[in-house]
């Protein structure tokens, strides 16, 4: 288990298994691509090309190191996603349509519009997303980074379940339904019940947890026991989730009173996160709990037997039951965890943001948060710091939104965009031709890869 | 050989395209430049009317839409400044509505019941901001926030009496998307309409897709998926209607298919659209389009602006009636001679009644205020 060394080169477990058949060229992209993860992480310390040995193919000359070095993609991958979603940004414009009709008769008219068009939006993410120059008093100036790690707090954690499966073998695409059942009892017992201050939090935070896990752990059993795919399952399990909490809001107990709305009643104040920072922020409790978890699932992962068990499994199942691991007991335990984590965004959207339950309440989370989890390759501080910058892009939507105009599915497209530059240098380099010439398909150097990224998912 | 022939034959035909292309834009870029210096020419009011969307978007053919088009229309009727922003999933509504005041909004309209509870933390935050909330009204009433409801059964009980006398099956049908009170309102209202056209004429029309009395039916389960929408409807014209009304937003157009096919398929069906004047906003299915229960949205948001900015705001909700016309039912159109001239006196006499009191169409989801 080379992992423990070098936790950031593990790939995911699915995909890590069978790319140990794939080509040396790509090893050295995975390499790359863990090495940025989602260019929120630090640097690791010996530089990809360096880990992977020799590129293949091509004379290994100074200047081409530095330009297919790692660093070097990566600020190529956020340059190119700035310019083409800056292109799809003017293109929407208004000033930019008017000026392209005398293109010819003065240029710079419409030059100028397009810079300014591009400019405005992604001045407007950054001061929706971290820093807004214009608010009064430092504290509305850092508010909007605030309401980043607020969007992040259920994304965080979320991806931290889903990380955590992945590194046990298993795809888990429950996050979704295990948001919705965790909402669902935190719910209940935040408008339900009346306890005092303390204790009440404390039950909503548990049930929402048992929730979680609940729906999680009944999807490994189901694996564990029956042999059915996770990836059905869990799929399957979103949709139960997702219609069993719209019946539930069509009857009386999960309503208003008085209201045939499908929206709960809202949740006891004694029941609810307390604003950490004060209530000019929405930040709240669930942002710390949510760092604890990162601690945790780092804990699990990387120093305690369970987690060990976990990676093995992961790593090769059949292995690991020949050496003694009992691989149903870690298939459910995973998946339990997996689900309480996600649990605990449910539990931050019922109690901390929402304060209601309604049919939306897992909003997209439970999605984002398998691309949160990969973007941050499956390790928990990299899903954190992949779930702050999935934070920044929500908060930041609204204020390219209101600021410039721009449709809300453009600036969508410009997030997604620059995701999928970051999350995948291979297509970086190959558009601005980076990628090392290919002269054998395969080299001897991949059984080298192999030991020390295929491994221990 | 043959390979590299038409290669290059593709490229050259990708060239003439690609000059073409060139051409195109040569031609619609070789307008004049405006004067240097010539600054547009807005109107020069301060007044900023705001929208926030659900989750359904500006284009979703249905409140969030007909709201937006007023607040446009008030754009260039009043020369306002317009903001708006549409919400992805309900996480955004609250930040949204902060930006908004934020911004600068003197009035900011939010639409559906899923705003209700964030439209009123930032109304109580903000005292000196106004709001108005589509389709959603407030038990006890908050000053600055002036809802925007509609008692629609008024309006749809007009179109079950419709459709029960122009049926020549004796069945007609409805479905909603989600159970909401805002959809079952009309559902209530068709229902109340078909009943009266029993009692009155000793008829026994049958209504498919809502029970009144239950308070359930069909429904889609969306607004999205426009081929549940059809298959319900083909359901429908197995067990004998001929006309349905969809109350499903977009997934009425799948309705409208069904329909289409039956009709190409020689049998006479008709459909009765909701919210807009579908003869408008759904022309491709003008040939079935018997009438539409009507909610001028846009016409209620566009006045509550004008109101706003004349300084007359209040907080009374807006109710939207037969009697102010804010719900109507729409003219028949191509289908005109299709409705028997006594039919369409004794719907003007029941609008009458409505309109005076003299019949009451009640609806567990009618408006209280």
């Amino acid at each position: 288990m080379s992992d423990k060394h070098s936790p950031k080169h593990s790939s995911s477990g699915p995909a890590g298994t069978s790319r140990q058949a794939s080509s040396a060229e790509e090893q050295t992209a995975a390499v790359v691509s863990v090495d940025t993860a989602g260019g929120a992480m630090e640097p690791s310390a010996v530089p990809a090309t360096a880990q992977s040995g020799q590129l293949p193919g091509g004379p290994d000359t100074l200047l081409r190191k530095i330009f297919t070095g790692s660093g070097m993609v990566s600020v190529l991958a956020v340059l190119l996603a700035l310019i083409i979603g800056g292109l799809l940004i003017a293109s929407t414009d208004k000033q930019v349509a008017t000026t392209s009709t005398y293109l010819f008769a003065r240029p710079t008219d419409f030059l100028a519009a397009v810079w300014n068009a591009a400019t405005r939006s992604y001045i407007a993410l950054f001061q929706g997303s971290v820093f807004n120059p214009r608010g009064n008093g430092i504290a509305s100036q850092f508010a909007p980074f605030m309401e980043t790690l607020t969007i992040a707090t259920p994304l965080i954690t979320a991806g931290l379940g889903v990380a955590l499966a992945f590194r046990a073998g298993l795809f888990n695409i429950g996050a979704q339904g295990q948001i919705i059942v965790a909402g669902i009892l935190a719910a209940w017992v935040g408008f339900a019940l009346e306890l005092p201050m303390g204790l009440h939090l404390l039950l909503v935070l548990v049930a929402g947890i048992i929730g979680g896990a609940f729906w999680g752990g009944l999807v490994g059993l189901l694996k564990a026991r029956t042999g059915a795919h996770e990836v059905i399952l869990t799929i399957m399990f979103n949709y139960i989730a997702l219609y069993f909490l719209r019946y539930l809001l069509n009857t009386p107990a999960f309503q208003r009173p008085g209201e045939s709305n499908p929206i709960s009643p809202i949740l006891d104040p004694t029941a609810v996160y307390p604003q950490i920072l004060g209530s000019q922020y929405r930040l709240h409790l669930g942002f710390l709990l949510a760092i604890a978890a990162t601690v945790l699932v780092w804990w699990l992962l990387n120093r305690s037997t369970v987690g060990f068990e976990f990676r093995a499994v992961g790593a090769n199942p059949k292995a690991a039951q020949t050496a003694g691991i009992n691989v149903s007991r870690s298939t459910i335990l995973v998946m339990a965890i997996a689900g309480g984590l996600a649990g605990m965004s449910g539990v931050a959207q019922v109690a901390g943001t929402e304060k209601v339950l309604t049919d939306g309440v897992a909003a997209t989370y439970g999605f984002d948060a398998i691309t949160v989890a990969l973007l941050g390759r499956s390790t928990p501080w990299g899903t954190f710091a992949a779930g702050l910058l999935f934070g920044a892009f929500r908060a930041g939507a609204v204020q390219m939104q209101i600021q410039t105009g721009t449709p809300i599915d453009i600036v969508l497209v410009v997030q997604s965009l620059i995701v999928l530059f970051i999350a995948a240098p291979p297509l970086v380099r190959a558009i601005f031709g980076l990628n090392p010439r290919r002269r054998k398909p395969a080299r001897p150097a991949t059984s080298r890869e192999a030991a020390t990224t295929g491994g221990a998912a | 050989m043959k390979n590299s022939l038409r290669a290059s034959f593709k490229r050259g035909s990708m060239a003439g395209v690609a000059t073409l292309g060139a051409s195109a834009l040569l031609l619609t870029a070789c307008g004049a430049a405006p004067e240097a210096g010539s600054t547009s020419t807005e109107g020069a009011s301060d007044y900023t009317g705001c929208i926030v969307s659900d989750s359904g978007g500006f284009d979703d053919q249905s409140f969030n839409q007909s709201s937006y088009e007023g607040l446009k229309k008030a754009e260039t009727d009043l020369g306002i400044k317009v903001n708006q922003v549409e919400s992805k999933t309900n996480n955004d509504f609250e930040p949204n509505l902060r930006a908004m005041v934020s911004a600068g909004c003197d009035l900011t309209v939010t639409v559906g019941f899923l705003l209700g509870d964030a439209t009123k933390a930032q109304a109580e935050a903000n005292p000196d901001s106004h709001f108005a909330i589509v389709d959603f009204g407030y038990e006890t009433p908050i000053a600055n926030v002036k809802p925007i409801i509609y008692d629609t059964a008024q309006a749809a009980f007009l179109a079950g009496y419709l459709a029960a006398g122009t049926t020549k099956t004796g069945t007609v049908a409805t479905f909603g998307g989600i159970k909401l009170p805002t959809v079952t309102i009309f559902m209530d209202g068709y229902a109340d309409g078909v009943k009266y056209y029993n009692e009155q004429k000793g008829k026994d029309v049958k209504l498919l897709g809502w029970n009144k009395e239950a308070q359930d039916g069909s429904f889609t389960g969306d607004f999205e998926k426009q081929d549940v929408g059809k298959q319900l409807t083909q359901n429908f014209l197995d067990q004998g209607a001929d006309i349905v009304m969809p109350v499903a937003g977009p997934v009425g157009k799948g309705a409208g298919s069904a329909l289409k096919e039956a009709k190409a398929a020689g049998k006479d069906v008709k459909l009765i659209w909701v919210d807009s004047d579908g003869y408008l906003t759904a022309p491709d299915y003008k040939d079935i389009m018997l009438s539409s229960v009507m909610k001028t949205m846009g016409e209620a948001v566009e006045n509550v602006v004008k109101e706003d900015k004349e300084g007359s705001f209040d907080n009374t909700p807006y109710v939207g009636t037969l009697a102010n016309e804010g719900v109507q039912l729409a003219p028949f159109h191509d289908l005109d001679s299709q409705v028997p001239a006594e039919l369409k006196s004794e719907l003007d006499q029941i609008k009458k009644d409505i309109i005076d009191g003299k019949l009451k169409v009640e609806s567990a989801a009618s408006p209280k205020a």
